[in-house]
């Protein structure tokens, strides 16, 4: 089908999530307005205003009533889905670049860039149902290691905390004394800046997309590296499908080097490969720009991706991609 | 670099141990000799560079005389001066350079002396001068260097025979060529790392055959006939071959070498170095060497300053154009050739001297080329005096250094010759200037070399203002194509030299009408040609078959930068080399346009084909073969088959493991999650659903009221 082009952000794009039912996605962009719109129709909402800086992450709680949005301005804000109020503000030293809420909702993590000589840290915060009882208080601070986390995931059951950033390796913490469990191998990890990380639907697997211009599958309970998937661009945004054994990945030649090439030059397809043969299955074109985020709708029937140029494509699959044969 | 320390650091060491700096004299300080203590000087380096080559030696600039007269120290002054203006006439003799030592006991001269100059340059110009030099019928003078004395010292008096080493067979340089499944191989240099492969296009893939990081300095390139593997590194080139890996063969000492070229039938290595004054009014020197491929010895070696090797006889151009020699006279390596100022001097191989001991005079000589095959060259010399003597393009038989044929051109700006691969045919391609001089237009002079008298045929384009972006001849064959017209979609025309109706006219055969192309490759074999829109088209390409005049398939290598036919025509290969930064890497497509697979490489630097030295069959047998070629393909098909079987098999067994592991994977998994769903439950708070499908939807509805207000309606009845 064509792809419902989303124009509602005046800054490339930097993640992109669905909520747990598939009808929402919330987008977030280097403008200061997180912005919700119809997973089906591309209908825009709401936006979420408050933040004066580019916003990094967000997630969503499982009902859906919660957003939290981590930004450049060194906040990190809990917002009500349905009314676009803000409900609470983390303060921080340093821009928030990554939040995750934990299985049940009642923590979240977050990572602060390193700034004006503050270390990078993986920050633990307790949420409370109830806003008005919201504390700041970090119930753990990790303090990071060299150079920025992009990414930071609770493991299975809220035990551990998997990270990766600009150091190219990935870590596995203790959420509950903030020990390091587990380290990726120099040799077959990622070589460069780790740009993203995203978990299976059952938290059993998660994929890393790394400028190394390859992603990587890993176990999340003992690290192990199942598969790679090799390609021609850094990869910037990485998805897997909870519907079939695909798994996609987005990003291009980098933003500073665009206009000195052509368009086709710059790989600003989101490509499909085969999960487990780790082969390459197809291509979908249309962003002139690199692809910062990706994420498949939970039903596995579309997905969405999210450029430098700004836009939000929508792209709901064609009958012929469930009969891809390999 | 031992550390760096400041002036701070020491002044901070010394407040410690109670020295007062002010009263150290630090340029006092004296370290024992050798003896660094950890820090470099500063120096060293520069004095390094300093050292002077000449010297390295050390008594270079010394010549020996012996046979001289046994003088009493009456008659001495008289001989010493008969030697200071004999050798004074050569060099500078130093000062106190004239040593004629004496028999203490008899106080005569002991029939010799010792000669110091001031350069190494006049030694060796003095031995070569005098030695053999008759002072009278009894004297004749024996000059050797100073610096060949240890040499002849070692020689042994008694004479033994030498000894002869028993005959080790070398391996079978020519293994590669009896690849069972007839591959061919191909060197590629990415990254650090150069790596040779079979092109195996029936597991669409390529099999590595060696591999080395760091194997070459500069580049590396193939020999001619695909024998040797040559690598270039600072301190030389050196060769590399054997049966199943590659071993060093042979080392060619050349510092600093830049380039490097085999001659045609690869008997020959010339290695180019240019050294770059470091002071301006040095004159900038060039360096050739030959070597002797199996050998390794130097055949001849020329020096000479940057400007004698300038190719062009206007001098205008500066820079040389690589290869200076071109190697003319087929396989056999038998003459080279390098324009000068002038002339063209040829050399043979032989002696390696100029032929006739005398190079071809040509006032203004342009440009040269020698015929693929024959003993032939051609010269281009440009119109002179304004037009009153026309250009001219002569064919010149070597050695006899006769004309064989000459055509005058008039109002010509430039020439470029193209010799048919067989060496049958000569394109000129004229660009002649129009009327008013403004602008210039192209036609083509078609020399028929193997024909008697050489006969000249002009050919004009159809419309003659067309500009010629490209032009090849078919391989071994007689047609060829051109590229002409304006840039974005030139046409593309073929012509033949020979046709059914006209054996002895050039006819066109077909014009293609705007093509985005600006590159023409024929296959070695002929007959297919690919079409390619290299750099501003990026990297179009169109399969065509000349016989049939019809296109077989179009492609794109996004980006290409260099298009390579496989030696035998079969494949063709298409790569993107670092001159890009992305998509670097290389594709390989069947003769007929299939893609048949492609490797992504970063810093890609090289793609070459391994050369094959021409094939052993005869004409008939080649004709017979492609005769009865159904019955030879039979047996290639069935084996094709056989492999395609085994390879789909293979997969199969892959994919089957690989998804036998995932699924082991999954039901771990799925196990684990099964496992932690009760905790999982517990930290929802109770909330059961874990899973999509057991959450069930409900219409909710919710009514807000949005606003209340009271009104009082009239109420009429």
């Amino acid at each position: 089908m064509r792809p419902i082009l989303m124009k509602g952000h005046e800054r490339p794009l930097t993640f992109l999530k669905y909520n747990r039912e598939g009808d929402l996605l919330f987008s977030c962009a280097k403008d200061h307005t997180p912005t919700v719109w119809f997973a089906d129709n591309g209908e825009r909402l709401g936006t979420y205003r408050g933040h004066n800086g580019a916003v990094w992450c967000c997630d969503v709680s499982r009902d859906s009533t919660r957003l939290i949005t981590g930004s450049a301005d060194q906040t990190v804000k809990l917002w009500d889905v349905q009314t676009g109020v803000q409900l609470y503000s983390f303060n921080f030293d340093s821009p928030a670049r990554a939040v995750d809420f934990s299985v049940g909702d009642k923590f979240a993590v977050i990572t602060t860039d390193p700034f004006m000589g503050l270390p990078s840290t993986i920050q633990v915060k307790r949420i409370v149902r109830d806003p008005s009882q919201q504390t700041g208080e970090s119930v753990l601070t990790i303090k990071g290691p060299q150079g920025r986390i992009n990414r930071a995931v609770w493991g299975p059951l809220n035990k551990t905390i998997i990270s990766a950033g600009e150091d190219a390796v990935i870590r596995i913490w203790d959420s509950e004394t903030g020990q390091l469990l587990k380290e990726s191998d120099k040799e077959t990890g990622h070589q460069k800046t780790v740009t993203s990380l995203l978990k299976s639907a059952d938290g059993s697997h998660f994929l890393t997309g790394s400028l190394d211009k390859s992603a990587k599958l890993w176990d999340s309970r003992t690290l192990t590296l199942i598969k790679t998937y090799v390609t021609e661009r850094p990869v910037n945004a990485c998805a897997i499908s909870p519907l079939l054994d695909h798994v996609v990945l987005g990003g291009g030649q980098d933003a500073s080097h665009v206009t000195t090439t052509d368009r086709r030059a710059g790989k600003f397809e989101a490509k499909f490969f085969h999960k487990i043969l780790q082969e390459e299955i197809g291509g979908v074109k249309g962003h002139f720009g690199p692809i910062n985020a990706l994420a498949f709708n939970p039903d596995g029937r579309s997905f969405s991706s999210g450029g430098e140029d700004g836009y939000v494509r929508l792209h709901h699959f064609d009958p012929d991609y469930f009969n891809i044969k390999m | 670099m031992a550390e760096v320390v400041s002036m701070a650091d020491i002044e901070a060491t010394a407040q410690r141990r109670g020295i007062d700096l002010s009263s150290v004299d630090l340029d006092s300080i004296q370290l024992p000799p050798g003896e660094d203590f950890g820090i470099k000087s500063d120096d060293d380096e520069d004095l390094h560079q300093e050292d002077p080559l000449e010297f390295e030696a050390g008594f270079g600039n010394i010549i020996m005389v012996d046979n001289l007269p046994v003088v009493p120290p009456e008659k001495f002054e008289k001989l010493e001066g008969v030697i200071r203006k004999i050798y004074s006439q050569i060099g500078v003799i130093r000062e106190g350079g004239l040593w004629m030592p004496v028999n203490p006991e008899t106080q005569k001269t002991l029939g010799y002396c010792f000669i110091e100059y001031n350069t190494p340059q006049e030694a060796e110009l003095a031995r070569e001068k005098t030695n053999g030099y008759k002072l009278d019928k009894s004297h004749i003078f024996a000059v050797n260097l100073f610096d060949d004395f240890e040499k002849y010292m070692k020689i042994p008096d008694e004479w033994t025979p030498a000894e002869i080493k028993p005959y080790t067979p070398g391996e079978n340089l020519q293994q590669w060529l009896t690849d069972e499944k007839a591959r061919d191989q191909f060197v590629i240099r990415a990254g650090t790392f150069t790596e040779v492969f079979w092109n195996d296009p029936r597991q669409l893939m390529p099999d590595l055959v060696y591999r080395r990081q760091y194997w070459t300095e500069s580049f590396v390139q193939w020999s001619s006939l695909g024998t040797y593997l040559a690598t270039v590194h600072r301190q030389g080139a050196a060769v590399w071959g054997g049966a199943t890996t590659f071993n060093r063969l042979m080392r060619f000492a050349h510092p600093q070498v830049k380039l490097i070229d085999f001659s045609p039938g690869e008997k020959y290595l010339v290695t180019y170095s240019s050294h770059e004054p470091s002071n301006p009014r040095d004159t900038h020197r060039v360096v050739l060497n030959i070597f002797d491929v199996r050998t390794g010895k130097v055949m001849r070696d020329f020096k000479g300053n940057a400007d004698e090797f300038a190719t062009g006889g206007s001098g205008g151009v500066s820079g040389v154009s690589w290869p200076i020699f071109r190697w003319g006279g087929g396989r056999e390596d038998k003459y080279f050739a390098r324009i000068g100022k002038n002339v063209i001097s040829v050399y043979e191989t032989e002696t390696f001297t100029l032929i006739d001991k005398k190079s071809l005079k040509v006032e203004n000589v342009m440009d040269f080329t020698w015929s693929p095959t024959d003993p032939i060259t051609a010269l281009f010399v440009p119109e002179l005096g304004g037009g009153n003597q026309p250009a001219r393009v002569s064919l010149v038989q070597i050695p006899g250094k006769e004309e064989l044929r000459q055509k005058n051109l008039f109002s010509v700006s430039d020439c470029k010759m193209y010799w048919q691969s067989n060496g049958e045919y000569l394109a000129v391609k004229v660009d002649r200037y129009t009327k008013t001089k403004k602008s210039t237009y192209t036609g083509f002079e078609l020399f028929r070399i193997k024909e008697r008298d050489i006969p000249i045929e002009v050919l004009e384009l159809d419309n003659k203002n067309d500009k010629i972006v490209a032009f090849a001849w078919e391989p071994k064959g007689h047609r060829f194509a051109v590229i002409h017209g304006d840039s974005p979609r030139p046409d593309i025309s073929f012509y033949s030299m020979r046709t059914a109706h006209h054996t002895g006219r050039v006819s066109k055969l077909a014009t293609l009408k705007g093509k985005q192309a600006n590159a023409l490759y024929w296959s070695p074999a002929g007959r297919f040609i690919v079409l390619a829109g290299l750099k501003g088209f990026n990297g179009q390409l169109e399969f065509y078959n000349v016989d049939e005049l019809e296109t077989m398939a179009t492609g794109e290598h996004f980006m290409a930068t260099d298009i390579e036919w496989d030696p035998t025509g079969r494949y063709v290969a298409t790569a993107v080399t670092s001159v890009h930064e992305m998509e670097n890497g290389f594709h390989i497509w069947s003769f007929n346009g299939k893609l048949l697979y492609r490797i992504p490489k970063d810093h890609f630097y090289q793609f070459l084909w391994r050369p094959r030295p021409p094939s052993l069959l005869s004409a008939e047998k080649e004709e017979e073969i492609a005769k009865n070629l159904k019955k030879y393909s039979k047996k290639y098909e069935a084996e094709d088959q056989d492999v395609s079987l085994q390879l789909s098999e293979q997969d199969r067994k892959k994919r089957k493991m690989l998804q036998e592991e995932w699924d082991a994977w999954v039901s771990k998994w799925k196990q684990l999650h099964e496992e932690e769903s009760e905790l999982r439950v517990q930290l929802r708070d109770g909330e059961a659903s874990d899973e999509e499908e057991e959450y069930e939807a409900k219409e909710v509805e919710v009514e807000e009221v949005l606003e209340v207000q009271e009104e009082v309606v009239a109420f009429d009845l």
